[in-house]
């Protein structure tokens, strides 16, 4: 790699000082200039960046954000999905715009495992209520709601989509291992996770070039949120922000779950949010893989066209769980806050988040709009007609909050590394757990 | 402005028909001329090169959470990066990385440029031709390369199968991994450094070759006789800079792993150049980031110092 890094050095310097000079330039001229006639001059339309991040369809916004550019010619939305991987690279590259000041959009998506870092830091966002937002409170339930409060009482994040479980399954793969592919026959088939484990050795029986299920950190995370359900809804973090996750006996019971679908051979070792997952998603590497409701959009859009009418959704052994969905922030940066914040209104409202649902999958976090006939009665077309209103709707008013850290974003992938450590080969079975321990002290460290 | 003030020297060249201060100009020219043309370099250098690394100094003794507080820590970072296996992993890797894909290369360009040296047709365009990997991106040649070292449906693997190898995880194993980045940097580099040889090998008089031709030498021991150690000082100049490049790897190995800076599941090729900006920009934990940099920095001088004594010998008098 010869000298790239010199040359690159060079190269980014000289870019660099000819950007510091522009900026200089501009910021020095640039703002006598701009105050004066920016009330005289016909308002030039201001664009408003929202960045998100997430695979597939990720948000679902590709519609709400065209039908808004057709009816508001003096705002534009530009959305920009990031990249697919929300710890490892959109969360870290946002934390350094925040902090710098400079290169957020004017509104961004934030993972529920950043929430607990957002939160602490009121200073990145503007405050919501300064722009009539504080009406939207009663549109979520409370937990979604305190949840985009920062700690010094800021409104900063609206919610968008919340969890709901689910599996998504291959009929026609189920069908060439003698399995039954209507949808309730198959959810009949696997009241808890033994019995899906057991299913799926019948199916490696049958099926040798393909998986039972796509990784093991796809369902490892289902059954953690299950289980922090029935365990004081906490996951790494207690209340008071201290690691527990060697007491916390969701972790051990989710972990122990994904260590035997890998010793059974029941996974086909993809990470989810890679390329190389979504590869396998679209050439049929795999037959079930853990749905929340936001991950219809992701398989969808990562298996395509061709894949439409194969997949279909179950529901998942062991009951609900709440696996993550998303808010909105206006960073403080943002030269446009005003705009910004009538952009994420616009998209956390009722009607919007609906239409997101019936397209996309993605499940409201907006009470209002779990009402909707439209959502109750929604079927997904691509998931064979599945009645996903059915399926995700009638439970999303029972879901339960799980309290995520202010370093849940580290820890989880921490954690996630031994796991899929654990699935390549590269972390010995009968070490992983201490290993998974002492990677996650370090990570909240 | 009047000419009462201007010395008296300058007034008699002025009576010579001389603008006034024209001089004093001219001598403003000598001096300082020079320096102002060398000084963007050393803005620059100053700009990004000195303050960056007294900024990173400075916040290595200290304690410094990017998205909270910074308190003194002294030479701490340093003694916990000492005993941080993950630091020593990253740093074997590197190592590791450095010389799988460096002394393949450097074979490669000497015998590259070696053959580029002779007179055939077409020989701008095939000498040019040799650049070409150089412009690619490296976001295009490592997603060309990751879909090559994919473990399904790959086309390594594949090949591989024909000599009935099973498929390989290049992304979960150590050394496979290590050999698909260091293919990677070798694609790009490899015609770089041979075009850097071909220019070292031009300068050497052509009547050496004659005169070794005369008294019987074959072209091969004229190669390792008179070509290698008339090539040192460019050899020092490609080594040492290979060394800065392969210690500082980054954006291969990280566009390998879907832009992220971990390096496998378990860091199986991460570099330390990766977990400075992992340790900093995820982590937060700047001051630590900024003590491995100067770790890295102090590795680099190391590896230079020891390439350096090693090149030197080559070739030479024995």
């Amino acid at each position: 790699m010869m000298i790239s890094k010199r040359r690159g050095g060079l190269a980014a310097a000289s870019v660099l000082a000819a950007a510091a000079l522009t900026v200089a330039s501009c910021s020095s001229g640039g703002t006598s200039q701009s105050s004066a006639p920016a009330s005289s001059a016909p308002a030039e339309p201001v664009t408003i960046r929202v960045q998100t991040f997430g695979g597939g369809t990720n948000f679902g916004y590709e519609k709400a954000v065209a039908k808004w550019n057709a009816e508001h010619k003096d705002i534009q939305i530009k959305h920009e999905n990031l990249t697919d991987q929300f710890e490892q690279v959109y969360w870290p590259q946002m934390i350094q715009w925040l902090t710098s000041g400079n290169g957020a959009g004017d509104v961004v998506g934030i993972d529920e495992g950043g929430m607990g870092l957002a939160k602490a830091h009121p200073e990145w966002w503007a405050d919501l209520k300064e722009h009539g937002l504080e009406s939207r409170k009663a549109d979520f339930p409370a937990w979604k709601w305190e949840t985009g409060v920062a700690s010094d009482g800021k409104v900063f994040g609206l919610g968008t989509d919340i969890g709901g479980m689910s599996i998504c399954y291959r009929t026609d793969l189920f069908k060439k291992a003698g399995l039954p592919t209507e949808r309730d026959k198959v959810s009949a088939l696997w009241p808890t996770w033994d019995a899906f484990m057991k299913v799926g050795q019948d199916f490696q029986g049958k099926v040798k070039d393909t998986k039972w299920a796509d990784g093991t950190n796809t369902l490892y995370q289902v059954v953690l949120y299950q289980e922090a359900a029935k365990n004081g809804n906490v996951a790494y973090f207690d209340q008071q922000n201290n690691l527990i996750v060697d007491k916390n006996p969701a972790v051990k019971t989710a972990f122990d779950f994904a260590q035997k679908m890998t010793q059974q051979g029941l996974t086909a070792k993809l990470r989810n949010f890679t390329p190389e997952w979504a590869a396998g998603t679209q050439k049929g590497a795999f037959a079930t893989l853990g749905c929340p409701s936001w991950m219809l959009g992701v398989v969808s859009g990562n298996a395509g066209e061709s894949g439409s009418g194969k997949w279909d959704v179950a529901s998942v052994p062991g009951g609900g769980g709440n696996w993550g969905g998303s808010w909105l922030a206006v960073p403080k940066q943002s030269k446009h806050p005003k705009e910004a914040a009538m952009v994420a209104d616009y998209l956390t409202q009722a009607q919007t988040q609906a239409s997101i649902f019936a397209d996309f999958g993605n499940m409201p976090s907006n009470t209002k709009a779990q009402q909707e006939p439209a959502v109750q009665g929604a079927k997904n077309e691509f998931f064979n007609d599945a009645p996903i209103g059915e399926i995700f709707a009638k439970s999303a008013s029972s879901l339960q909050p799980v309290f995520l850290g202010v370093k849940h974003a580290q820890v989880k992938n921490a954690i996630e590394s031994v796991i899929q450590g654990m699935d390549d080969g590269s972390v010995a079975h009968d070490k992983a757990w201490q290993q998974l321990v002492d990677d996650a002290v370090k990570a909240a460290g | 402005m009047s000419l009462d003030t201007l010395p008296r020297a300058t007034r008699s060249s002025h009576r010579r028909g001389r603008p006034p201060g024209r001089r004093w100009r001219s001598r403003l020219d000598v001096k300082a001329m020079p320096y102002a043309l060398v000084s963007p370099y050393f803005i620059l250098f100053a700009a990004f090169g000195l303050f960056p690394l007294a900024f990173t100094l400075y916040y290595s003794l200290y304690d410094y959470d990017l998205a909270g507080t910074t308190e003194w820590a002294g030479l701490d970072n340093y003694t916990a990066l000492l005993g941080d296996e993950d630091f020593w992993r990253a740093v074997i890797n590197t190592i590791g990385m450095f010389v799988i894909a460096t002394v393949p290369q450097m074979l490669l360009a000497l015998f590259l440029a070696n053959a580029l040296n002779k007179r055939f047709k077409l020989r701008l365009a095939i000498r040019m031709s040799v650049l070409l990997p150089l412009v690619t991106s490296v976001v295009a040649v490592a997603v060309v390369f990751t879909q090559l070292f994919a473990r399904d449906w790959g086309l390594v693997n594949w090949i591989l199968s024909w000599f009935g190898m099973d498929a390989l995880n290049w992304r979960a194993e150590r050394i496979p991994s290590w050999i698909a980045i260091a293919t990677m940097v070798d694609w790009r580099w490899t015609g770089y450094n041979a075009i850097i040889f071909l220019a070292g090998m031009q300068t050497i008089p052509r009547d050496l070759y004659e005169a070794a031709a005369i008294d019987g030498a074959s072209r091969r021991r004229q190669f390792w006789q008179i070509t290698l150690p008339m090539l040192r000082p460019t050899m020092i100049f490609v080594v040492l800079n290979s060394t800065i490049g392969g210690l500082t790897l980054f954006s291969e190995p990280t566009t390998f792993y879907n832009g992220n800076v971990d390096g496998g599941s378990q860091g199986q090729f991460q570099t330390v150049a990766m977990f400075i900006v992992k340790e900093g920009f995820r982590e937060f934990d700047y001051g630590y980031a900024a003590a491995a940099a100067w770790l890295l920095f102090l590795l680099i001088l190391i590896g230079a110092a020891i390439n350096f004594l090693f090149v030197r010998r080559i070739g030479g008098t024995r």
